[in-house]
């Protein structure tokens, strides 16, 4: 059986970046990528690039073949991949896919973002591609107002209050304090969240995460030959992808995310873990509402019990099992197509040892939830450190 | 894309009239029409059918920022409805007291225009709802 280890990684500051472009961006990540992982351009055989709306965003299609030429990787195969927000996480599992098939042994992933030469109403039209055109788009849904649809639905089963919806935004933020490389540099209050306007009741502007620039890669290689080139792999002991109605309006439920709920249990049956094994999680935060939902359906707590949970300091970094500790999508920021990859590169810093201040105590399983949309796509992934080369 | 005039032709019966489809061996009712039944797959029976015009709100949310072509609109509602043969759909609610918009509110259809973002192109119009009782 062959399996998937991350040889290398990079990923550019988050935040707006007016004196870069999309190419350099994902450049930059992707150079630092080749270099960690101590490898020449030449190794690689494949490249998988995830990018939600670099048309809307920025006029450019045809994204594989420009990531190759920009580090210099023609004519290896590259492909661009689009599943909204999680482009990211279905790029790295295009990449693992492309090596456990034994077509290649070495494949770069990148994911990349390049949000702000567009005004933000322009940025909200880009972004809402990802939710149904015809019945959500179309009658005024915006993508905070189908997240505040799951957020009302959730108070009104099982008593979520706006005050714990705040508190993973209170959490992500004091997080993104202690990454050097997170868009938000500042600690925030539950009263600053309750104060910061309604963008869609019960959501508030700080329930929201923010319009960033950014870019992210890896490098995957076959765990055997990783272990061989590289100190410590990072194997991908699970991956799994999931998809569900665009519109929320046709999902089994509105309370529950069923493509994460599916891809967490598929995850956990085949790594052969319980979530209590889990020691911290990266959960794709786009709102305060999305990462209660993620914990629930990864099953971190009961169903429905995720806002006390975040609330009585659980999902904090000493907390009994420690979320987006990177600040996530919140506080470190969302470059859509960047994002599943930069949840990758937080799990490598975080089995290594690497992470600084923001450092998970003796982490040895790390697991990483992308979704995009309002749900329709899920990826999820689990990954470990294997003892390399000395 | 919206002010395009073969969409917004296209979706004059679903939109006007609320026509979808139900699945024979299942009895589920689909809002808009879909080609297979999810449930049976090619052992349902699809046949038109026009939904009710009466349900209840499911969730809602009154929005403060608009997206493009509704900015003038705020605050709004936005609601997911189920009507009366459990079929949901999407839809604003208007033309209701603020306090009546809530969770298991009855409301029923009524005709309205959507949106103009095109100044210079068709006006799409469509269900909205409001709240009855
Ligand atoms: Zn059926």
């Amino acid at each position: 059986m062959r399996n998937v280890s991350i040889i290398g990684y990079g990923c550019t500051k988050f935040g707006e970046h007016w004196n870069k472009s999309f190419r350099q961006l994902i450049a930059e990540a992707g150079i630092e990528a080749i270099l960690s992982a101590g490898i020449e351009g030449k190794d690689i055989e494949a490249l998988y690039g995830g990018s939600m709306a670099s048309g809307r965003f920025i006029g450019q299609e045809h994204i594989g073949a420009l990531i190759a030429d920009q580090l210099g990787l023609n004519p290896i195969p590259a492909t661009r991949v689009e599943n909204a927000c999680a482009s990211g996480g279905t790029a790295l599992r295009s990449g693992y896919m492309a090596i456990k098939s034994g077509e290649y042994d070495m494949v770069a992933v990148g994911g990349v973002e390049k949000m702000t030469d567009v005004g933000v109403e322009q940025a909200a039209i880009a972004l809402g591609g990802a939710g149904d055109q015809e019945t959500e788009l179309f009658h005024g849904a915006s993508f905070p107002a189908l997240y505040a649809l799951m957020a009302r639905a959730h108070m009104d089963k099982y008593g979520t209050t706006e005050e714990q919806l705040a508190a993973v935004s209170v959490k992500n933020h004091h997080n993104a304090t202690l990454n050097p490389k997170a868009q938000f540099q500042r600690e925030i209050t539950i009263e600053t969240v309750m104060n910061s306007g309604y963008i869609a009741t019960p959501l508030k502007l700080l329930d929201c995460s923010p319009i960033t620039d950014g870019a992210a890669a890896v490098i995957l290689c076959e765990s055997e030959k990783a272990k061989k080139l590289c100190e410590q792999p990072i194997e991908i002991i699970a991956s799994e992808q999931t998809s569900d109605t665009l519109s929320l309006a046709a999902r089994e439920s509105l309370t529950e995310t069923k493509a994460a709920k599916i891809a967490a249990n598929r995850a956990f049956e085949r790594a052969k873990l319980k979530p209590k094994d889990i020691d911290f999680a990266e959960v794709h935060d786009c709102f305060s509402i999305a990462e209660i939902l993620a914990i629930e359906a990864i099953g971190f707590c009961e169903q429905g019990q995720g806002g006390k949970f975040t609330e009585q300091g659980n999902t904090a970094l000493d907390g009994q099992i420690p979320v987006n500790v990177s600040g996530g999508l919140k506080a470190k920021g969302h470059p859509v197509g960047a994002t599943g990859i930069a949840q990758a590169v937080e799990a490598c810093l975080q089995l290594q040892g690497k992470a600084e201040k923001r450092q998970v105590k003796d982490a040895k399983i790390g697991l990483a939830h992308n979704v995009g949309g309002s749900g329709a796509t899920c990826t999820l992934h689990m990954f470990k450190a294997l003892e390399g080369k000395n | 894309m919206d002010g395009a005039l073969p969409l917004i032709w296209r979706k004059f019966g679903e939109r006007y009239d609320l026509d979808g489809n139900k699945c024979g061996t299942c009895g589920t009712a689909y809002f808009p029409a879909r080609a297979v039944c999810p449930k049976c797959r090619r052992k349902g029976t699809l046949v038109a059918q026009k939904m009710p015009k009466k349900g209840k709100i499911v969730t809602f949310t009154e929005l403060f920022a608009g997206p493009a072509g509704f900015e003038h609109e705020t605050p709004y509602f936005i609601a997911i409805i189920e009507l009366d043969n459990k079929a949901r759909l999407l839809s604003q609610v208007v033309d209701s007291e603020k306090e009546k918009v809530k969770v298991g509110a009855r409301v029923e259809k009524v005709f309205r225009k959507i949106s103009d973002i095109d100044p210079e192109g068709p006006i799409a119009y469509g269900y909205k709802f409001k709240v009855v009782g």
